[in-house]
């Protein structure tokens, strides 16, 4: 599973740089999303894969190996909430930018200042 | 949405998964769930409320508007932390009364200061994300 | 040490209220502070007997070996007696000379910040916090010399002094980094005892290059000796204070510290004399055509920096002591001469050298002290300016052939001196009165205090060598050359060679006044040679190759395309992965369908095809509905391997996520196809190369032996913790913390969501808003 996971891991990668990349804000925000879960895929894939076998110790506190790394769990938990608020924000920056500018066209609403410094302003 | 399945729905799950949510956050120590899983469930709980019978009125029936459940959480999370240094321990280290309360559903419960953390941490959740839709709703209405 | 610099820094600190509430008259209260600080190291002079520094320790950073520790030997003594001692007479010379000034308070407080960084710079035994009071120096001069803010060659000669000081600056920094790596130490001491390893390194001839360049664009030597003349804007006290006696020194000072390590080589001496040679005639020869008071001095100062760094270079006790000598008596007249020339611009309002005249009967105590001290700048006896000038020509004469070179060259840039010393020090006050725009009078008395004592002390310590030698110079001599040496001044030596060159000096210096106006003539003619100058140099770098680099860096790297952010910093990390990656080795078998279960395909294909698809869809629902389905799979994998936590998370916030998606998501358009076809093309091969590079990077770490120690430590520590659930206490007690500060962010999040949301303004109300307020309306244009 875990050589299957990887080539997984690699193609959810590739599809959110792919939405990374377009001109639409709302496929860079999809991209953003994917990519987090590719992230928290990965860790998760590269401590090891335990089937069946949680991080639980038993009654009597002990708890015989081979058991999951929790480390990783306890970041990966996190990441997603995390990550949940971050979407939140982008997704909140998005549609206010949406209101003020009534485009999602990245390239509609690049700043062109850098360009050519001494262009008087319109 | 004013689909009367759903309100019924409704009706009978939303404070289903409140005590859901509770009964998660206080076994979190020994089985899955915790703060974070029991905010979500709870915070689910509200919002299907919400869909049901609108987001103004889910909030109502809230003691506290979600940004000060946020403050709370963080609070009680920050001044879990006080007991250990008044001990003369590391910020944070978990102390643990020899008490033990049993209850119902979710096992004994040992009121150590984690689980106030915990407590802070779901309640922190739980604001966050009904303050995140509910903003996001709210200007739906009033465009 | 440390309790004077705690002293200084809060005279710093509370200066401005002083002058706030007691104006002028503050200054007599501050000037206590840098003379408290003068007896406390007169006192301590008489416990440098025997040779050995006083070292004191204050424990600062122990991590990285940052102390604050304090070395006391006679070489900081001096300076510390010169910076408190000068510091004292300047305190009070510029409450008089800016009485009524709006920003006195200010002056002194960024004067008082300069003093101390002085003082800490001359003692810091640790090279980082030399470093660090080095480039204290170097602000607080920047401060002192865009003191005059409003006026624009004074915050132009302000930033020129900056950026040049500040370049030798960092060359500093980077050589104390070397010598540290090389001995693991920033202690001098130190690394002092491996001197032979560091001189035998091969990065001993970078280690001096820095060095130079930190000492050199300090003290103004060629070709940084430009910035100089232009801090002359800088009010007079500053002038006479950083630039003659302390701050301009501090590179001499260095060389004086470093060379017991770094001296006794070809290279050192060399590019040492060579150097100093240059900077002497240079400042010499570009002294004698001016015609401002101030910028006279200026350029003399740096004729002395350099007759100071030659001396080093020449790496004998004699002219150790010779140039120990000449820094005490430069110190003194030069801090002297400046006071009087900003004395005679108080009462003249002129410091133009052809308007001066005749100003002994108006300021006679003034002339007397500009009297004494010009003819120590000569080299009169029986000043201690003739013993110094002696003293010098006896360390080169030493070295036989190319020793009367060196002297011979001396004799013209000392005779050059002469001549400005009797334009600046003694012309104005003889001869005919001349109309200036102001009618002069005697000058306040702490505008003639100071440098009548300094004058005064040069002719003492002339008339009885005896007082400096053994208790000031020799200690200090004692710490450059690191031997014990005999150290005897006296007027008179006999009729020496030395003796001739000092009266030819002064002949051929007399003859150069008489020639003034032709040099001045000359001057004017050779102006235009002024391009070919390092000062066109500087201007040239700071007016149009920065900028142009600046602009060029930006069209490249700010260009505004998210997407060619997003790819040129993916594309590093690519890159990097699969550089870090390319010797992998996998076995041949490490893919067959066979080791697979059949539900695990279908959950990987599950991921492949919703993904793929989600790319491709222009809908917006479409594409949130197919990651969903991606999210709820990983979901499923999390629960199937170990992680029930992990997947009721991810199961909730992902149906969350969905909502919040379609909330928002379905009040926007449509995406459109907006990239062309080759683009696509592109990113799809850039995105599969990224994905390639990842799955390397996870089957790579699949084949490292997993490390158990962290899994380990946890789960035989969870009962400690009370808790079962081993992920849980992690979360809530081992590391609480993180936990803490990742709700905060999220608390922070939701506050973030709910302020860009909440406030939006209407667009009638917009407007009217940017046309009261008028700053948003012109950003907008």
């Amino acid at each position: 599973m875990e050589n299957l996971l990887a080539i997984t891991i690699g193609a959810i990668y590739a599809f959110s740089f792919y939405l990374l990349l377009r001109r639409s804000l709302v496929k860079v925000i999809l991209g953003v999303l994917l990519f987090g879960q590719g992230v928290n895929l990965l860790i998760f894939t590269a401590a090891g894969l335990t089937p069946d076998r949680g991080a639980f110790l038993k009654e009597d506190g002990s708890l015989q190996p081979p058991y999951a790394d929790p480390l990783p769990q306890a970041l990966i938990l996190t990441a997603i909430v995390i990550g949940f608020g971050v979407l939140a924000f982008t997704l909140a920056m998005m549609h206010r930018l949406h209101r003020e500018t009534g485009t999602d066209d990245l390239d509609e609403l690049r700043s062109d200042e850098f360009d050519d410094p001494d262009k008087p302003a319109p | 949405m004013n689909s009367l399945l759903l309100q019924v729905c409704a009706r009978i799950t939303s404070p289903l998964q409140i005590i859901l949510s509770l009964i998660l956050l206080l076994r979190g120590h020994n089985e899955p769930g915790g703060g974070f899983i029991g905010g979500l469930v709870a915070a689910a709980g509200i919002i299907l409320y919400g869909f049901a019978f609108g987001f103004h009125r889910a909030l109502c029936l809230l003691p506290l508007p979600p940004i000060s459940f946020i403050a709370i959480g963080l609070l009680l999370a920050a001044f879990s932390g006080i007991p250990a240094l008044l001990a003369g321990q590391p910020y944070l280290t978990g102390l643990w009364p020899n008490l033990s309360i049993p209850t119902f559903l979710a096992g004994n419960l040992k009121p150590g200061t984690p689980l106030f953390f915990d407590l802070g941490v779901y309640f922190s959740v739980f604001g966050t994300v009904l303050l995140m839709l509910e903003t996001s709703t709210k200007n739906e209405n009033s465009p | 040490m440390a309790a004077s610099l705690f002293i200084v820094f809060l005279a710093s600190a509370i200066s401005p209220l002083l002058v706030y509430f007691l104006r002028t008259r503050a200054s007599y209260f501050l000037a206590l502070v840098p003379l408290s600080i003068f007896v406390l190291y007169l006192h301590y002079l008489q416990r440098l007997h025997d040779g050995s520094p006083l070292l004191e320790t204050i424990h600062w950073i122990q991590s990285f070996g940052v102390h604050l520790q304090f070395r006391l030997d006679g070489l900081a003594l001096l300076f510390l007696l010169l910076i408190a001692g000068i510091g004292t007479l300047i305190v009070l010379y510029a409450g008089s000379y800016l009485a009524g000034h709006p920003h006195l308070g200010r002056f002194y407080a960024i004067l008082f910040l300069f003093m101390g960084a002085m003082l800490g710079l001359v003692a810091s035994e640790n090279l980082i916090a030399l470093f660090v009071f080095w480039e204290l120096t170097s602000l607080s001069s920047y401060l002192l010399v865009g003191f005059d803010y409003r006026k624009k060659e004074a915050r132009a000669a302000a930033l020129q002094a900056l950026l040049v000081t500040f370049t030798g600056g960092q060359a500093l920094l980077v050589a104390f980094l070397i010598l540290a790596s090389l001995t693991d130490s920033f202690s001098f001491t130190q690394i002092l005892e491996k001197k032979i390893q560091i001189q035998q390194n091969p990065s001993y001839i970078i280690l001096v290059l820095l060095v130079l360049t930190g000492a050199f664009t300090k003290s103004a030597q060629t070709p940084f000796h430009f910035w100089l003349p232009g801090a002359m804007a800088a009010p007079t006290p500053v002038s006479a204070y950083l630039h003659s006696a302390t701050m301009v020194t501090a590179g001499v000072f260095l060389l004086a510290r470093l060379t017991p390590l770094l001296g006794g080589t070809h290279l050192w001496a060399w590019s040492l004399t060579s150097f100093g040679l240059l900077t002497m005639l240079t400042g010499s020869i570009l002294a004698i055509g001016q015609t401002d008071l101030k910028r006279l001095l200026a350029y003399t100062t740096v004729a002395a920096l350099g007759t100071m760094t030659m001396l080093l270079g020449l790496g004998t006790p004699l002219a150790a002591k010779a140039a120990i000598a000449f820094l005490l008596v430069h110190s003194l007249y030069k801090g002297a001469l400046f006071m009087v020339a900003g004395a005679v611009d108080h009462e003249t309002h002129t410091r133009d050298v052809r308007d001066l005249g005749g100003l002994i009967r108006h300021m006679p105590i003034t002339a007397i002290a500009s009297g004494l001290a010009a003819l120590a700048m000569c080299g009169v006896p029986p000043v201690l300016g003739f013993i110094s000038k002696e003293l010098i020509y006896e360390a080169k004469l030493e070295f036989g052939q190319i020793g009367w070179f060196f002297a011979i060259l001396g004799v013209i840039a000392n005779a050059l001196v002469v001549a400005v010393a009797l334009i600046v020090g003694i012309r104005p006050f003889l001869g005919f009165p001349l109309h200036t725009p102001k009618h002069p009078h005697e000058a306040p008395f702490p505008l003639w205090f100071g440098p009548l004592i300094l004058a005064l002390l040069g002719l003492l310590f002339g008339i009885v060598p005896p007082l400096v030698e053994q208790t000031i110079i020799k200690p200090a001599v004692v710490a450059v050359v690191g031997d014990t040496i005999k150290v005897k001044l006296s007027l008179w030596h006999g009729f020496t060679p030395m003796l001739v060159l000092s009266f030819v000096t002064l002949l051929l210096g007399f003859c150069f006044f008489r020639m003034r106006e032709k040099f001045r003539l000359a001057r004017e003619t050779l102006t235009p040679l002024r391009y070919y100058g390092p000062e066109s140099l500087y201007s040239c770098i700071i007016n149009h190759w920065l900028p142009s680099i600046a602009s060029l860096q930006t069209r490249i790297l700010q260009h505004g395309y998210l997407r060619y952010y997003v790819l040129s910093i993916i594309a590093a990390a690519a890159l990097a992965v699969a550089a870090g990656l390319s010797r992998i080795s996998l076995p041949g078998t490490w893919f067959t369908w066979r080791s697979f279960e059949w539900w695990e395909v279908l959950l990987c294909a599950a991921i492949f095809l919703a993904g793929f698809a989600a790319i491709l869809t222009s809908g917006r629902i479409t594409s949130v509905v197919l990651l969903g389905i991606i999210g709820y799979t990983i979901s499923l994998i999390f629960a199937l391997y170990g992680a029930p936590d992990l997947a009721l998370t991810q199961f909730l916030v992902e149906t969350l996520t969905l909502i919040l998606l379609v909330l928002v998501l379905y009040r926007l358009p449509k995406a459109k196809s907006l990239s062309s076809k080759a683009s696509r093309l592109r990113d799809a091969l850039l995105s599969l190369a990224f994905g390639f590079a990842i799955t390397l990077l996870v089957l790579k770490s699949l084949y490292i032996p997993h490390d158990t120690k962290l899994p380990d430590f946890f789960v035989q520590n969870s009962p400690i913790a009370q808790g079962r659930n081993v992920v849980n206490v992690i979360l809530v007690d081992f590391r609480a913390l993180d936990t803490l500060g990742e709700i905060t962010v999220l608390g922070i999040s939701a506050v973030g969501v709910w302020a860009v949301l909440s406030f939006i303004r209407k667009k009638s109300s917009s407007a009217s808003a940017s046309q009261k307020n008028s700053s948003p309306a012109s950003f907008e244009q």
